[in-house]
């Protein structure tokens, strides 16, 4: 495996499945009266935050401290960073202080990468700008293959706002090496121009591509960046793509419905359909924390470079 | 390719582990309370052996589980990361009774004290014994085997290898002289 993890395309299939078998060993410490294993003790990781996101922080902290790693905290309001400080400059600080790992969440795309040429520690992507959130992308697949078994042939629809999404897109990357197939759906204002080059293919009618998923996974429409008109009315919106009681009828019986949080309820997706018993959004969650003790044992557990 | 020999046919293997079964039911006064507990990966298949063995003579159920150790090694860091093995606990747990830690080979004594640690988060037993199919000396830490199969006098230079039906296709224990890979 690679030192880093940047992007869910820079994972082979045998690395990916590598991750989710370790995971799913792991997954077994959570049940256990003591959650702790000694493995990475007096290893050093920093959860370097320029973006708020408080449950993908706490998913990292508590699977870092489950493995007896010590956690900074460091989230840029009220840093140094709020005064200025360049992130060649913080990152240099946290080299200075003996970071192992470093897991990072930027508001621009491509901030990991360039922090992985500063530091000698691994660097985790926890999300940058609208590029990548490989860990998201693991832990999908891992609830995925938990309720469906492998993922060889399996039809996964993304339904939403494709465009702002770092979750789509390592989705769609990941879910290929896995071997799904991966649809799109989404208005077409809603879309990345360069959508035709990712491996998926793309639908703009959700009603023919529910019949044929296995799994459904709805994105959080983001109010915050809906400032451009992409779509009439969040009514309209919600007609055309939300997962609905009656859209949820017309799946197939096994399939399950995904949704990363947090949920807009009534919008992008019914409450009664998000408290279903095949909706998956709950263990998503302590899946999150299982599947990043997997990559932080695969990146730090071994010996460094 | 330098010269290796088998120490152990499966016949052996199988009357060794017949002999140590007999024996934890000795020592155990009936095996009442025995948890039998395999260090992955050839410790669980022979854990699932003694089991089997043990309720042929007693008629009694042993529970048979899997500890593995790799989160608590002490060379993690020599090594790239390595896959994880099973860890399968009976479901009535370990606390209050006796585990007989199952492995394929004795050596350094390291794998087992690994053993015992990932043990103390597990639970409380009241006694934990060591049953090895090989001991090949070399210890490195103040640890012995209450049940050994075959004591094997060995050069640190030589390499032993288990190979069991379950795991390898086949039974057999051999002994591979200094350099061989």
């Amino acid at each position: 495996m690679n030192r880093h993890l940047i992007s869910a395309g820079d994972l082979s299939k045998d690395d990916a499945l590598l991750i989710l078998d370790t995971a799913e060993e792991l997954a077994r410490v959570s049940e256990r009266s003591i959650k702790k294993l000694p493995t990475l003790r007096g290893r050093t990781v920093v959860n370097l935050f320029f973006e708020d996101s408080t449950r993908t922080r706490i998913s990292f902290e508590a699977a870092a401290k489950r493995l007896s790693a010590d956690v900074i905290n460091f989230s840029a309001k009220g840093s140094s960073v709020s005064k200025g400080e360049s992130l060649k400059d913080t990152a240099l600080t946290l080299e200075a202080m003996g970071a192992d790992a470093v897991v990072i969440r930027h508001g621009s795309s491509g901030a990991p990468h360039r922090l992985a040429n500063w530091v000698h520690g691994s660097v985790v992507n926890a999300g940058d700008g609208t590029h990548e959130h490989p860990t998201q992308a693991l832990l999908d697949a891992f609830s995925m293959r938990r309720r469906l078994g492998a993922l060889d042939g399996r039809k996964v629809t993304i339904v939403g706002d494709v465009l702002h999404s770092r979750v789509a897109r390592s989705n769609v990357l990941l879910l290929h090496t896995l071997g799904a197939e991966v649809t799109l759906v989404a208005p077409p204002t809603l879309l990345p121009v360069s959508v035709h080059t990712w491996p998926c293919e793309v639908s703009y009618d959700l009603d023919t591509v529910l019949a044929k998923s296995d799994v459904v996974m709805m994105l959080r429409v983001q109010k915050e960046r809906m400032n451009a008109a992409y779509f009439p009315s969040e009514r309209e919106y919600s007609r055309r793509y939300g997962l609905d009681r009656a859209r949820f009828a017309k799946m197939p019986d096994d399939a399950i419905v995904m949704h990363p949080g947090p949920m807009n309820r009534g919008m992008e997706i019914a409450a009664e359909v998000a408290d279903s018993s095949r909706s998956t959004i709950v263990e998503q969650v302590a899946n999150g924390v299982t599947i990043r003790m997997a990559v932080l044992y695969l990146l730090l557990g071994g010996e460094t470079a | 390719m330098s010269e290796s020999r088998a120490v152990l046919e499966g016949p052996d293997i199988h009357r060794a582990l017949t002999r140590i079964a007999h024996e934890i039911l000795e020592r155990t006064k009936g095996a009442d309370e025995v948890v039998l507990l395999g260090i992955p990966t050839r410790g669980a298949p022979l854990a699932r052996r003694l089991g089997d063995r043990i309720e042929e003579f007693e008629g009694v159920k042993i529970p048979v589980g899997s500890i593995d150790i790799t989160m608590y090694r002490d060379d993690l860091r020599l090594k790239p990361a390595r896959p994880l093995g099973r860890t399968e606990l009976p479901a009535d747990g370990i606390d209050g009774k006796i585990v007989v830690l199952v492995d394929d080979v004795l050596y350094s004594g390291r794998t087992v004290r690994a053993a015992l640690d990932a043990l103390n988060d597990l639970g409380r037993p009241t006694a934990v014994q060591l049953a090895t199919l090989v001991d090949r000396g070399h210890r490195e830490l103040p640890i012995r085997a209450d049940y050994v199969g075959k004591n094997l006098p060995t050069a640190k230079s030589e390499k032993v290898r288990v190979f069991l039906r379950e795991t390898d296709g086949r039974d057999a224990v051999i002994l591979m002289k200094g350099g061989a890979e």
